[in-house]
């Protein structure tokens, strides 16, 4: 028995048909076909699943899908702008390193996103404290930080 | 000032912009048309007899496709020594022993159907040590070998060994010994993309694998033979491998799961994909191993070193893995990390009914550099020399040659060394043990970094083919899992051309479509790619050259006469026909042009331009044409009972440290800051070279202090991320200085030196012989926590 699920996706309206006690990340995944945002672990340790619901980061992996109903969820696809280029902020993890095997990365991103609509200019600690629920094996965290503060930065400069 | 173009400036990879927008492909997100998703069936005990299998109700569930069990299937053999079956018959030998699989229709039915299985089983005793299964009597893992042949104990039947010079007249020689025991822990790989494959059949019986490996020749090689035991000898199996969620070491076998989505592919003739979640990454995948290993050093009377001796004991877990030659790369360090005449090097691999272990990152090397450099620290403190001179007086040297026969051609450990102790400031800090609690430590390294011979071939092919638009696709069977080879290769492809790195297109790892390639390990992904990428690149830009003596007056001909149409042009004041006659062609930037031309755009022949011309040639037939090569380092395959020869065309050294600050009430371990400091040969790319040491760092950390898989006879207590802590982006927020020595190797490519894994071997015990400076107590057992730390400081009152 599926039910519906209506949400703006990545800032499109979608009418999905899932399972009851889908997670919000199989809704994304297996139902809307975006495998961007990522499962790590299944159970909010990884953070590789993170995405944004009405602006707030969340572990897709333990949010039920039934609970984004009407909600406005953003995933690592739609930071992408219509012609297909890359966001400031994933620009500067292409250009500071940020990823290597990039199977965190979406989720890294995502979390990134939530910290700077809410703080423009973190701090290092600011931007590591962002990033604790988010685990990376590969990078030793150093340049996905440096993407981050380089994100900002730039930001920062456009503003001024 | 830089000699190159690209080589050594700071480059985005080639593959960052899918992976920052979620568009790389891992096997997590590929579905092909029809696919069945398949489970296992796991043993419920440690050591047993499988008296039953009941499989009915599973097969009654609906959208169960299949049902398997080595009832039912051929007997299909697997593992480094044979002694591992896809499917377990008659005994299970750990929790892990894959007992039935199902395909179904979805993931959650397969694993509904999964759990309906029942075995019936007569447990047995086991072993969950490698003192209990050394133990006179104590039960066996295995009953027989591979061929049949009845065992009489637990040890795994390799050798490695190495005995030279004089142990006994060097323990004469010694003012000073002393002996330890030092442990570490079995730990996870812990790879963000847990494992998986896709498991398809054509018509004909060939095989396609998409597969999560770091060893796709050699996985090919393993599907073949697994082809025939299904009675389809001679087909194929093609390996593809899609983009990796990390490798770390478990890509270096092939897997049972493997095997078993096979299987169940050719019993329903669809395809079928098996895919761990977290939990079953940590209790069903191979880990890496946990292993204890007693070292003897003495030095004389000015602190040089007379002698080293290291037995070394392995927990193999129950079958047997690559993994279980990690005792092959000890050797390296064990014989080679500092100039030491007298050694000796014993191992022991024992199986145990734990689970079995496989590759990890460094190989071997963290767990045997652990003692090594604790052990230095203890020698220089029991003759009462400053750990650092002790480093510098008994320092590698270029041009020796070590007691394992190891050529070292270029060496920085010196250079590593001293910027380490500035950077640490290390004659004001240490051996200050202030009120603090702060302490300085450090560690050194030697690793593999020109390929480490273990088969036959330590070799690397590659085909470079360029298209009618500029472009140049290569063909490489290493895999990409995150340390960047994709760049690295992009980088050397542009610079030995002469073309631009974004026109490099790396092609997907595929063993239909690429030459063979031992596999991604021992660092040397970089150092063999790139070394194929030279001699391809210089082959396809002689032939070019050859072109261009025809083409170049044609095209530069002809863009003249369109040039001379507008009335501004002026004729170029260089005679560029006489240098295009003696054939001084240059190939730069993507820009084929003559020595001495002048910048105009009519004297430039762009690459694409170039090859279109070739292809399309005006007179007489063209042609397209492609390149390959194959790189085979100048090493030796060891005899691995005397633990002699040159295994790697070269060696990396390096040098770290560390400053921390301990809490003598909790325990706690502050790093207030670290050093790495790496000879590389030369930097390809320092954006993705730092990447992989401060990754490597992160892997240090975690190993050094927080990381361990637990166990309780055998069952796996912490199977996922809650309880297995692996560093955050906070604990490793403290500042990191890593600096990049350049040796320039006369073997690597454009000097480089491969260096995977050397950052993170010397970490653990250069945070243990800071602990030490502070507090002055030893932690011999790894990882360093705070309850070990109390206990020590307990102790010691
Ligand atoms: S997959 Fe959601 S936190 Fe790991
Ligand atoms: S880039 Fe591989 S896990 Fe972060």
């Amino acid at each position: 028995m599926k039910v519906p699920l209506r949400f703006l996706l990545n800032g499109r309206e979608v009418a999905l048909e899932v399972q009851p006690h889908a997670r919000l990340l199989d809704a994304l995944r297996d139902y809307a076909g975006l495998t961007g945002t990522k499962e790590g672990c299944g159970e909010g340790e990884c953070g590789a699943c993170t995405v944004l619901v009405d602006g707030r980061a969340v572990n897709s992996c333990l949010y039920p899908a039934l609970e984004a109903e009407g909600c406005a969820v953003l995933t690592v696809e739609g930071l992408v702008s219509a012609q297909g280029g890359l966001s400031e902020l994933q620009q500067a993890f292409v250009e500071e390193g940020g990823a290597q095997c990039g199977f965190c990365t979406p989720g890294m991103v995502m979390s990134a996103a939530a910290l700077l609509s809410e703080n423009a200019a973190p701090s290092d600690d600011e931007i590591r404290e962002a990033l604790v629920g988010n685990l990376c094996r590969c990078t030793g965290y150093t340049q996905i930080v440096a993407s981050i503060r380089a994100a900002a930065q730039k930001a920062g400069k456009a503003q001024s | 000032m830089n000699e190159f173009r690209f080589i050594g400036v700071d480059t985005a990879r080639p593959d960052a912009p899918d992976k920052v927008s979620g568009r790389a492909q891992y096997i997590h997100d590929i579905t092909l048309p029809g696919m069945l998703w398949g489970a296992i069936r796991f043993s419920d005990h440690a050591h047993a007899r499988i008296r039953h299998i009941d499989t009915s109700e599973a097969e009654k569930l609906p959208g169960v496709e299949a049902v398997i069990t080595a009832y039912n299937t051929p007997e299909v053999r697997i593992g480094f020594l044979r002694d591992n079956f896809a499917l377990k018959r008659d005994k299970v030998r750990q929790f892990r022993d894959e007992i039935a699989a199902v395909a179904a229709r979805d993931p959650e039915t397969a694993r509904e159907a999964a759990a309906l299985i029942r075995v019936e089983y007569e447990p047995l005793p086991g072993v969950f040590s490698p003192e209990e299964a050394l133990v006179e009597g104590a039960p066996l893992v295995h009953e027989t070998d591979a061929r049949g042949r009845a065992r009489k104990d637990n040890i795994v039947p390799v050798r490695f060994a190495h005995h030279s010079g004089d142990l006994e007249a060097g323990k004469r020689a010694s003012r000073h010994v002393v002996e330890g025991e030092y442990r570490v822990p079995l730990i996870q790989q812990s790879c963000m993309g847990t494992a998986g494959c896709i498991a398809s059949f054509d018509a004909r019986g060939n095989l396609t694998l998409v597969a999560k490996t770091q060893i796709p020749f050699l996985a090919q090689k393993d599907f073949n033979r697994a082809l025939g035991a299904l009675g389809l000898e001679g087909r194929n199996t093609r390996v593809v491998v899609p983009a990796l969620g990390g490798g770390f070491g478990t890509g270096l076998d092939t897997h049972a799961y493997e095997y078993i989505a096979m299987l169940l592919a050719w019993r329903t003739g669809r395809p079928v994909k098996i895919l761990y979640n977290r939990e079953e990454e940590f209790a069903f995948l191979s880990p890496r191993q946990s292993a204890s290993a007693r070292i003897r050093q003495g030095c004389d009377e000015n602190g040089r070193l007379t002698f080293r001796e290291i037995e070394v004991v392995q927990d193999n877990g129950a079958y047997t893995s690559w993994g279980a030659t990690f005792p092959s790369v000890m050797l390296v360090p064990a014989t080679s990390l500092y100039r030491v005449q007298n050694v000796s090097f014993e191992s022991k691999i024992v199986y145990t009914n734990n689970t079995y272990c496989q590759a990890m990152r460094g190989y071997g090397n963290p767990e045997i550099t652990w003692p090594i450099e604790s052990s230095i620290d203890e020698l220089a403190e029991l003759a009462g020399i400053d750990p650092f001179d002790m480093r510098l007086l008994n320092c590698n040297q270029p041009g020796e040659t070590t007691p394992m026969g190891l050529k070292i051609t270029t060496c920085g450990l010196k250079e590593c060394l001293e910027r380490t102790a500035a950077s640490l400031d290390w004659k004001e800090k240490r051996g200050r043990q202030d009120a603090k609690r702060r302490g300085v430590g450090m560690a050194g390294v030697i690793n593999v970094a020109g390929g480490g011979k273990i088969y036959r071939s330590d070799g690397s092919g590659i085909i470079l083919k360029p298209d009618d638009y500029g472009n140049v696709n290569v063909s490489y069977g290493g895999v990409e899992m995150g340390q960047g080879l994709h760049s690295a290769l992009a980088l050397t492809v542009a610079e030995a051309l002469g073309i631009r790195p974004e026109n490099v297109i790396v092609n997907q790892t595929d063993t239909a479509s690429c030459p063979w390639d031992v596999g991604t390990h021992a660092s040397r992904g970089a150092f063999m790619a790139c070394n194929a990428a030279v001699l391809a690149a210089r082959k396809l830009k002689a032939r070019l050259l050859e072109w261009a003596a025809e083409i170049y007056p044609q095209e530069v001909e002809e863009a003249l006469a369109r040039a001379r149409r507008h009335s501004s042009f002026k004729e170029p004041d260089f005679d560029w026909r006489d240098a295009a006659r003696r054939g001084q062609f240059e190939l730069a930037n993507g820009i084929l042009t003559v020595t001495g031309a002048p910048e105009l755009p009519e004297l430039q022949v762009d690459f694409g331009r170039l090859l279109r011309a070739v292809h399309f040639r005006r007179q007489g037939p063209g042609t397209t044409f492609a390149e390959d090569a194959f790189y085979e380092p100048p090493t030796e395959l060891p005899d691995w009972d005397k633990g002699i020869g040159n295994m790697s065309a070269t060696y990396a050294f390096g040098a770290q440290g560390v400053e921390v600050e301990v809490d003598e009430e909790t325990g706690e371990v502050k790093i207030l800051r670290l050093v790495a400091v790496h000879d590389v040969g030369r930097v390809l790319n320092p954006q993705t070279l730092k990447g992989q040491i401060y990754g490597a760092l992160a892997q240090g950390i975690g190993y050094a202090m927080y990381e361990q898989v637990l166990t309780d006879k055998g069952r796996v207590l912490n199977p996922g991320f809650t309880d297995y802590k692996l560093p955050t982006a906070c604990e490793m927020g403290f500042p990191i200085d890593v600096q990049l020595v350049e040796t320039n190797d006369p073997e690597g490519p454009f000097g480089a030196k491969g260096v995977g894994e050397p950052g993170l071997v010397p970490t653990a015990p250069a945070i243990a012989n800071a602990i030490f400076d502070a507090i002055g107590v030893r932690i011999r057992d790894l990882p360093i926590t705070p309850e070990k730390i109390l206990l020590a400081l307990r102790q010691r009152r």
